[in-house]
């Protein structure tokens, strides 16, 4: 009953120890090992034919390469395309993993904030660091906003600049967050209709509404896992964006 | 005799058709020698084509947008939950960074609390920003800073 339990992580195999910590397999990094299998077993095993005409696992592979790659040419422009491997990968590593929380009894490791934040400082320090190696001193145009006066100009570059360094924490608290609420109101609601069931006749009548309000949410949450992996791709995008023309 | 069999193998011929006429065994020259009233029956069967295709294409137009409007509609309402933490984040993320890098330079300069307090409300000027990007009111960042 307890809306919290399922985010528990749990040791399957210890691996060892390395500096007094411990090195463990867990259900978490399962998970992950799990979403890398499917995605690259199905990538490989949908175009092994590389029919001209495609059968429906392939066509499924090419549209999800045609949304990525148009995602990625509408937002960071066709010079974008270099990053198209890290956006891809990001996408459907979240997707697949988003979609496994949404199966009964499977382990939603997006709603572990420490998953997306590394995540999310991936991105960040890809930014910088190929900002300041293609465009060098010109990516701290990016600070300063074109026609502002000289006077207020300190105060702006640091509000600019703080705006900046608060986007990793967005994106990967937006991801998390999303994928956590979403979680416990299921739990809660999915609780609900345990509870009143327990109760007698007159509580099975009551459960009618938390139990259609679950399979609704279902269907919401099943949206949320898709929009969730899209926003942070084309984020990602946006942000990528910054490092190869920042000032335009 | 072939060409007998291509004549009797060519799906049933519609209202405006005119069969072919056949004068002989001259049958190969027979795109160059055709009658007026074929060629006038060709070209109002052209014309009606061109209008149907042309009708068809304005509704499947109009079809498509009607659909595109549904889906924007739907998707706007059933994502407003995902906009709220969008937008939420933004803000947050925005207090968090500023308070947490005026503490820092407290911690390293011994300015307590200045730096706390000054990048604190920078911190909120920030979030306040990033909201105005999310929603699209302000331009983006390295857009200049007047939208248009």
């Amino acid at each position: 009953m307890d809306p919290i339990h399922q985010f528990n992580i749990s040791k399957i195999y210890i691996l060892g120890h390395f500096g007094g910590h411990e090195i463990a397999i867990t259900n978490s990094a399962l998970f992950m090992f799990a979403a890398v299998f499917v995605i690259i077993g199905g990538m490989l095993f949908a175009t092994v034919s590389g029919a001209l005409v495609p059968n429906r696992a392939q066509s499924v592979v090419e549209t999800t390469y045609e949304f990525v790659a148009g995602m990625v040419r509408q937002s960071a422009g066709e010079s974008g395309m270099k990053f198209f491997p890290l956006v891809f990968a990001l996408f459907s590593f979240i997707l697949v993993l988003n979609m496994f929380g949404m199966i009964p009894g499977l382990f939603a490791v997006t709603s572990h904030l420490v998953i997306t934040v590394f995540l999310a400082a991936v991105v960040f320090l890809t930014v910088i660091i190929y900002g300041f190696w293609h465009n060098g001193f010109r990516f701290f145009k990016l600070f300063v906003p074109s026609g502002v006066p000289i006077y207020i100009l300190p105060l702006i570059v640091a509000i600019e600049v703080l705006s900046f360094f608060s986007r990793p924490i967005s994106h990967s608290v937006r991801l998390f967050a999303n994928v956590l609420a979403g979680h416990i109101t299921l739990k809660v609601f999915a609780g609900f209709v345990a509870l009143l069931g327990g109760i007698g006749i007159a509580g099975w009548i009551g459960a009618i509404l938390p139990l259609a309000l679950t399979v609704a949410l279902t269907a919401l949450e099943l949206l949320v896992a898709f929009l969730q992996a899209y926003v942070f791709a084309i984020l990602t995008c946006i942000y990528l964006n910054d490092a190869i023309h920042p000032g335009h | 005799m072939c060409m007998f069999a291509a004549v009797f193998l060519t799906p049933t011929p519609r209202r405006h058709y005119v069969a072919p006429r056949f004068h002989g065994h001259e049958g190969f020259a027979m795109a160059d020698r055709r009658l007026p009233d074929d060629d006038e029956a060709l070209s109002r069967r052209l014309h009606q084509l061109g209008t149907r295709i042309g009708e068809a294409g304005v509704k499947r137009k109009q079809d498509e947008q009607e659909m595109r409007e549904q889906e924007t509609k739907s998707q706007s309402r059933s994502s407003n939950m995902a906009r709220g933490f969008q937008l939420s984040s933004e803000f947050v993320a925005g207090i968090l960074v500023g308070g947490f890098v005026g503490w820092v330079i407290d911690r390293f300069a011994g300015s307590t609390p200045w730096g706390l307090i000054v990048c604190l409300l920078l911190g909120f000027a920030a979030g306040t920003l990033n909201v105005m990007r999310s929603a699209g009111v302000a331009a983006q960042q390295g857009d200049g800073w007047k939208k248009d």
